[in-house]
């Protein structure tokens, strides 16, 4: 019975990070925590998660070991899950996770050599995924996301962003069992920023439960008052992910229904290209930010048609 | 005999630390606290317009976003000259969240974080009976692929096999209700982590019956957990571990900020009637209570990687990284007070709103000595620190049983104000982890300058300019290693100041006097 059960080996490594990103995970209803710990997380499938340094029992040198031992032993059968972007500046030198011969070791050094011989790398969040609030300018530790840091290397491994500051618990859990289920997503599952469309697939603006203010023009003039929130800076014209229908934290509330403008956080040009974040959106960011294959930030025009109004 | 050992990183902890400790002969004679990640959210701060600070603030902690975003609001409220005109509902609501945030971080950290220290996840291998949760853990070990709850420490651990199973099922069942205390906060929140509710001039949600109701509810069942689960698992450990009364003291000097503010009239937050108080206390001075001067917080960087224009107050310094400084360790500046080294946390404003004279919170810390027999020092110390949290948990969860129903429904939340363009101020709460001050600094309307001195700034600090060692450093001083090979004592003391980064104990010998080497397995 038991050797029925698959284990897939992951590794979680936390990078230059808040920690959001597994703290929202925490919050995952469906499959609980302890479901995605102990259980199967899909019928036959286990996450085994040999590193992840908030949540793992052993401490120092062991956990290092673990973390090596699965990279070796495992090659080419593990997950690297990146929370948090790379300090790239002077060589990595503002982050370290462990050490190797008494010589701290770079998460630059450590997110590279697990990429090369993982199955797959998911990026979780904004961080990981395009350099997020800690790349944000002057962006002092030269931060960047996964796959431009992966890329200029020339470590090609099929990766999947899940962003969002944080993501939502069901976007992680929803891209990993995608992959357990029915192996790493095609070209057509993922858009060209490598999210997958399921969850990342309209824009909010399209779903939003104020989008009839919007509409008829009743716009809120200051916060806390009914109306669409555009004039006070909302960026959901701007941004793709499905909030308006899943909601946060069990469907308890999610940010624009909260009196809250939407921030783009799921976006690659969160915070610098969408902020002031009160302040009402531009024309140019009515427009889709976009990223080329070099890792540029470029606008495009957005499906939805883009606000007329004010 | 002098040893070398090596525990590179501290894990469940939040964040990136390492800490050095020279042991000589079974004891630690010497304790070095460094931060191993600097991410410069102040620099990233500049130039922004300052409404944005909350949302970018609170982005320096996933574990206690809400605390970021509610010091940083205060601190852009008093920039603004706004810090009287907010709202009733306003300020509770802020204290709300506020409060949804202190349970969930407090249980997260017992539970997820410290308890892995003290309960052997194997005791329920062999279990039988109903249980759901015990059966899938019993069929979890039986697979043999025991990550992440395995290595770890072996030989010291002391609870009863069905204290063992029961704290095991208590662990998953925190989950559930951190989980809990997360919802409650997104009802005005928004969602989180990273709360939208908490801004400048208030917050977003008007309150209706349904948010009330819902509230209450959420909370009400939390405080079940609390009295009935938490608490009592807090009393099983401390009896099984008495011995952690006495060990892990520290600097003996607490300081406390106040937190939960119960009046909206008062500008400056040292003297706002607070449901937390403020002050600072120290051990040597028996225990005489003074009031909190913000004008004694500063910043000292000798042994940090930063250079230091100014006299080191917050409202002044600057963080310029210097990563090639001679003789610095840290990526974490030495934050004092009056020039000495202070504890921040629960155990502090536990301390500090006793001696101010708060009957509940003297009837709790009281009753919790005379379970132990104990004196009220014995509270400096891991368990005591562990205590003073859940009673800290207990008093916060209760107080908001009352603020909910202050609510107006349908009355105004928030203070619709002119952007100035040039402004200072000043945010002081007690977060999770203790005293959090944000200051910040407004030209042409843009931010010109922002400092953020984080609790775990203060317990983490390296030596400062007089080479005093920091709390969480002269609590590791001092302190017996009974096994190197599995130093209990370090990573039980590191944990019990529940810190906020992801920490690496390191504990080096004595210069020249290195007769053995070991790794920890």
């Amino acid at each position: 019975m038991a050797s029925e059960i698959q284990e897939y080996p992951v590794i979680w490594l936390q990078a230059s990070t808040c920690s959001g990103c597994s703290v929202s995970v925490l919050n995952s209803v469906s499959p609980s925590v302890k479901n995605l710990l102990i259980d199967q997380i899909v019928p036959g499938k286990h996450v085994n998660l040999r590193f992840h340094a908030t949540i793992m029992a052993a401490s120092g040198e062991p956990s290092i070991e673990i973390m090596e031992d699965t990279a070796r032993e495992k090659k080419g059968n593990y997950i690297l899950v990146v929370e948090g972007s790379v300090p790239t500046k002077d060589g990595g030198i503002y982050g370290s996770i462990g050490e190797r011969g008494d010589e701290p070791v770079t998460m630059l050094e450590r997110v590279c050599s697990l990429a090369k011989d993982a199955i797959a790398v998911v990026c979780i969040g904004t961080c990981a995924s395009f350099g997020g609030i800690f790349g944000a300018k002057p962006n002092p530790t030269g931060c960047r996301g996964v796959k431009e840091v992966l890329d200029e290397r020339g470590i090609n491994v099929p990766l999947i962003n899940v962003p969002g500051c944080p993501p939502h618990p069901d976007w992680f859990v929803g891209t990993v069992a995608n992959v357990l289920l029915y192996g790493l997503p095609s070209a057509d599952d993922i858009d060209d920023i490598n999210r997958l469309k399921v969850f990342y697939g309209e824009l909010i603006h399209d779903n939003c439960p104020r989008r009839a203010y919007f509409d008829v023009g009743k716009f809120a003039k200051k916060l806390s008052d009914p109306g669409c929130l555009y004039e006070l800076g909302c960026k959901g014209p701007i941004t793709y992910a499905d909030c308006p229908a899943r909601q946060w934290n069990d469907g308890k509330n999610w940010c624009i229904k909260a009196g809250g403008p939407c921030m783009a956080c799921v976006e690659p040009g969160f915070p610098d290209l969408v902020s002031p974040f009160y302040q009402k959106t531009t024309p140019e960011l009515t427009l889709t930010i976009r990223k080329d294959s070099d890792g540029k930030l470029y606008v495009e025009q957005g499906i939805a048609a883009a606000p007329t109004i004010g | 005999m002098a040893e070398k050992i090596i525990i590179d990183p501290i894990t469940r902890i939040e964040g990136h630390l390492k800490v050095e400790a020279v042991v000589d002969d079974g004891e630690v004679k010497d304790a070095k606290s460094s931060g191993t990640l600097f991410r410069g959210i102040e620099l990233i701060m500049q130039g922004r317009d300052p409404r944005d600070a909350p949302r970018i603030a609170q982005r320096i902690c996933g574990v206690c976003p809400a605390t970021h975003s509610v010091a940083s609001t205060q601190c852009v409220d008093s920039a603004f000259g706004i810090t009287d005109k907010i709202p009733e509902n306003g300020r509770i609501i802020r204290n709300l969240i506020l409060g949804s945030n202190y349970i969930q971080s407090h249980i997260l950290h017992f539970y997820h974080l410290a308890a892995l220290d003290y309960v052997d996840v194997t005791q329920a291998a062999d279990y039988v009976g109903n249980d759901p949760t015990l059966n899938s853990v019993k069929d979890f070990i039986g697979r043999g692929e025991l990550a992440p709850f395995f290595p770890r420490y072996e030989g010291d651990y002391r609870l009863t096999k069905e204290a063992d199973v029961a704290a095991l099922s208590h662990y998953v069942q925190a989950l559930e209700m951190r989980q809990k205390a997360h919802k409650m906060l997104a009802i005005f929140g928004g969602k989180m982590p990273h709360n939208c509710g908490v801004l400048p001039g208030g917050v977003t949600e008007i309150p209706t019956v349904d948010k009330i109701t819902s509230l209450l509810w959420h909370l009400s069942d939390i405080r079940d957990f609390i009295d009935n689960v938490y608490i009592p698992d807090i009393i099983a450990i401390a009896h099984a571990y008495s011995d952690y009364f006495g060990i892990g003291q520290g600097c003996g000097n607490l300081l406390s900020y106040g937190g939960f503010d119960l009046e909206s009239t008062e500008i400056d937050p040292a003297k706002r009637n607070r449901l937390l108080k403020q002050g600072a206390v120290s051990l040597s001075d028996v225990l005489n209570l003074s009031s909190l001067d913000t004008s004694k917080i500063a910043e000292q960087v000798e042994h940090s990687w930063y250079d230091a224009p100014g006299n080191g107050h917050p409202s002044e310094t600057k963080t310029i990284p210097l990563p090639d400084k001679e003789g610095a360790y840290s990526w974490l500046k030495s934050p004092r007070y009056d020039g000495k080294v202070y504890e921040v946390g629960p155990l502090a404003r536990i301390c500090v709103t006793y001696l101010s004279g708060d009957a509940t919170v003297k009837n709790l810390v009281d009753s919790t000595l005379s379970e132990f027999d104990a004196e009220p020092t014995a509270l400096l110390s891991v368990l005591g620190r562990h205590a003073a949290r859940a009673l800290d948990c207990k008093f916060v969860a209760d107080a908001m049983v009352q603020w909910v129903q202050e609510l107006k429904i349908g009355e105004p939340v928030y203070y619709d104000y002119t952007l100035p363009e040039e402004g200072s101020g000043m945010g002081l709460v007690e977060g999770p982890r203790g005293a959090l001050g944000h200051w910040i600094q407004v030209k042409d309307g843009k931010i010109a300058n922002y400092q953020a001195v984080v609790p775990t700034t203060w317990n983490a600090s390296p030596r400062d300019n007089n080479d005093q060692p920091g709390p969480i450093e002269q609590a590791l001083i001092g302190t017996k290693i009974r096994d190197p090979e599995n130093p209990f004592e370090i990573v039980r003391i590191v944990r019990s100041f529940d810190p906020c980064l992801a920490c690496s104990v390191h504990v080096l010998t004595l210069k020249r006097h290195t007769l053995g080497e070991f790794r920890v397995l």
